[in-house]
């Protein structure tokens, strides 16, 4: 691989220090599942690559009140081995748990997935979903935005130069809500969404949808929320009607491409299954709570 | 630019390397300290033929920076075995004859070791997701899954249960 430097620093300001300090291109690294790849393959030559994992906080997850608190490069391990977040957010941690392998769970993390941007990224659909907030550093002080902001298009992001995400804020679920993720694959294991969605609905005590968010992925340049969808869902049990009509504003909000994953078509309507299988599941949890 | 100094733990001993950033763990492993067990296979972390231990959880080595092994604890192939005697992975791995060609084989030992270190009792199931990193092109992967479940009630007469 080509020559580059290396900063671990152990502070959040020392991090933003660094990052404004490159002379050239400065790449944040967290688990590197990602990055290492585009480094060895040349598509990105970077001068410097400043490691966050040495800054307390960035990995692990907190119970703060109304939010899990996750630092940003917190591997996929231990989003799925940690019961409090699994039992509030099954969704979340079912797409975070999608990503690659064993292996790749051991360092992979939700900010590497949200960075690096592709609009299949399975843990994205779910933490948009839950209305989660990013905490961004950078050079003039800290930001909050909510994660759908950061994706702008595949590889692209709204982050400024010499930002990076520190933690995911996770709203803590209310009563009668829960979430779902599912992605469709033509294997059982490692491969790239050719649809994915996550669905997160509150229902009241009748099981009648009081508010949702439905995010697809996979079927435009980034990740969608479909506000047809979620008026689809709000004011309904979850009948053939209300199926069918969810499945129709998951459809229409499709603008995929075709490729060797499938083609528009396909895509358009595996969309409309997956938002409709994501919310029988999301129901079924959200009326079991 | 300079070499970078790390200090880490390697199979159990201390261990002290210089390497430049971007050279790989498997890179560091290989090339500066002569534990060349670990295969490059894809170097995209597709294949697992460079699984080792990190911290407690496998990771492909060709995604990782040899920097980033500063204060923590790995295990490669070359640390699998108890002293003189093979670890019931890799006894078992003999007795199926769960290789060909051996290319895979480091990365599917680390990779079971690891999951039986989690639990003595995976269902073939869980056994087959576990393991879906580590390719295997000449196996099928059937002899594999059963030198895994055979080793898992070998550990668990072990320890008793």
């Amino acid at each position: 691989m080509p020559r580059v430097n290396y900063a671990a620093p152990s502070s959040v300001d020392e991090a933003v220090k660094a990052l404004a300090g490159a002379s050239g291109l400065a790449k944040v690294l967290a688990g590197g599942t990602d990055l290492l790849v585009q480094l060895r393959s040349g598509r990105i030559k970077p001068d410097l690559i400043v490691d966050t994992k040495r800054i307390p906080g960035m990995i692990g997850i907190r119970d703060e009140g109304n939010f899990f608190v996750i630092g940003a490069a917190t591997p996929g391990v231990m989003l799925s081995s940690h019961a409090g977040l699994e039992h509030a957010w099954p969704g979340i941690v079912e797409g975070a748990d999608l990503i690659g392998s064993t292996q790749i769970q051991g360092r992979a993390s939700l900010a590497g997935n949200l960075c690096n941007a592709s609009p299949a990224a399975d843990s994205v659909p779910a933490v948009i979903a839950a209305r989660t907030i990013v905490v961004i550093a950078g050079a003039n002080g800290r930001r909050e935005a909510p994660a759908e902001a950061i994706c702008t298009g595949p590889g692209r992001t709204s982050l400024a130069t010499g930002e990076f995400i520190v933690e995911f804020k996770i709203p803590k679920p209310k009563a009668h809500q829960c979430d779902a993720y599912l992605r469709f694959i033509p294997r059982t294991e490692m491969d790239i969404a050719v649809v994915g969605c996550g669905t997160n609905v509150t229902l009241d005590a009748n099981g009648v949808c009081t508010d949702a968010r439905v995010v697809l992925g996979a079927v435009a340049p980034t990740t969608v929320i479909v506000e047809d969808a979620a008026k689809a869902l709000i004011g309904h049990k979850l009948d053939d009607a209300t199926l069918a009509a969810l499945d129709k504003a998951a459809q229409a909000a499709c603008k995929p491409i075709t490729d060797k994953r499938g083609t528009i078509e396909y895509r358009t309507k595996v969309a409309g299954v997956l938002a409709r299988r994501t919310a029988a599941i999301a129901f079924e949890r959200a009326a079991a709570r | 630019m300079s070499k970078h100094h790390v200090t880490t733990t390697i199979n159990g001993e201390p261990a002290e390397y210089l390497c430049e950033a971007q050279q790989t763990m498997l890179d560091v492993l290989r090339d500066e300290l002569g534990l060349t067990g670990s295969k490059e296979g894809c170097s995209s972390g597709d294949c697992g033929a460079c699984t080792i231990i990190c911290d407690g959880n496998i990771v492909c080595s060709c995604l990782m920076l040899g920097v980033e092994a500063e204060g923590r604890d790995i295990t490669t192939i070359e640390g699998i075995a108890r002293g003189d005697e093979l670890h019931p992975v890799q006894q078992k791995f003999l007795e199926h004859a769960a290789l060909q060609c051996g290319f895979c084989t480091p990365g599917l030992i680390v990779a079971a070791k690891a999951l039986l270190d989690t639990t003595l009792n995976p269902t073939e199931e869980e056994a087959r997701y576990w393991l879906a990193g580590n390719l295997c092109r000449c196996t099928g992967y059937d002899k594999i899954l059963r030198a895994v479940m055979d080793a898992a009630s070998v550990m668990r007469a072990e320890a008793g249960r």
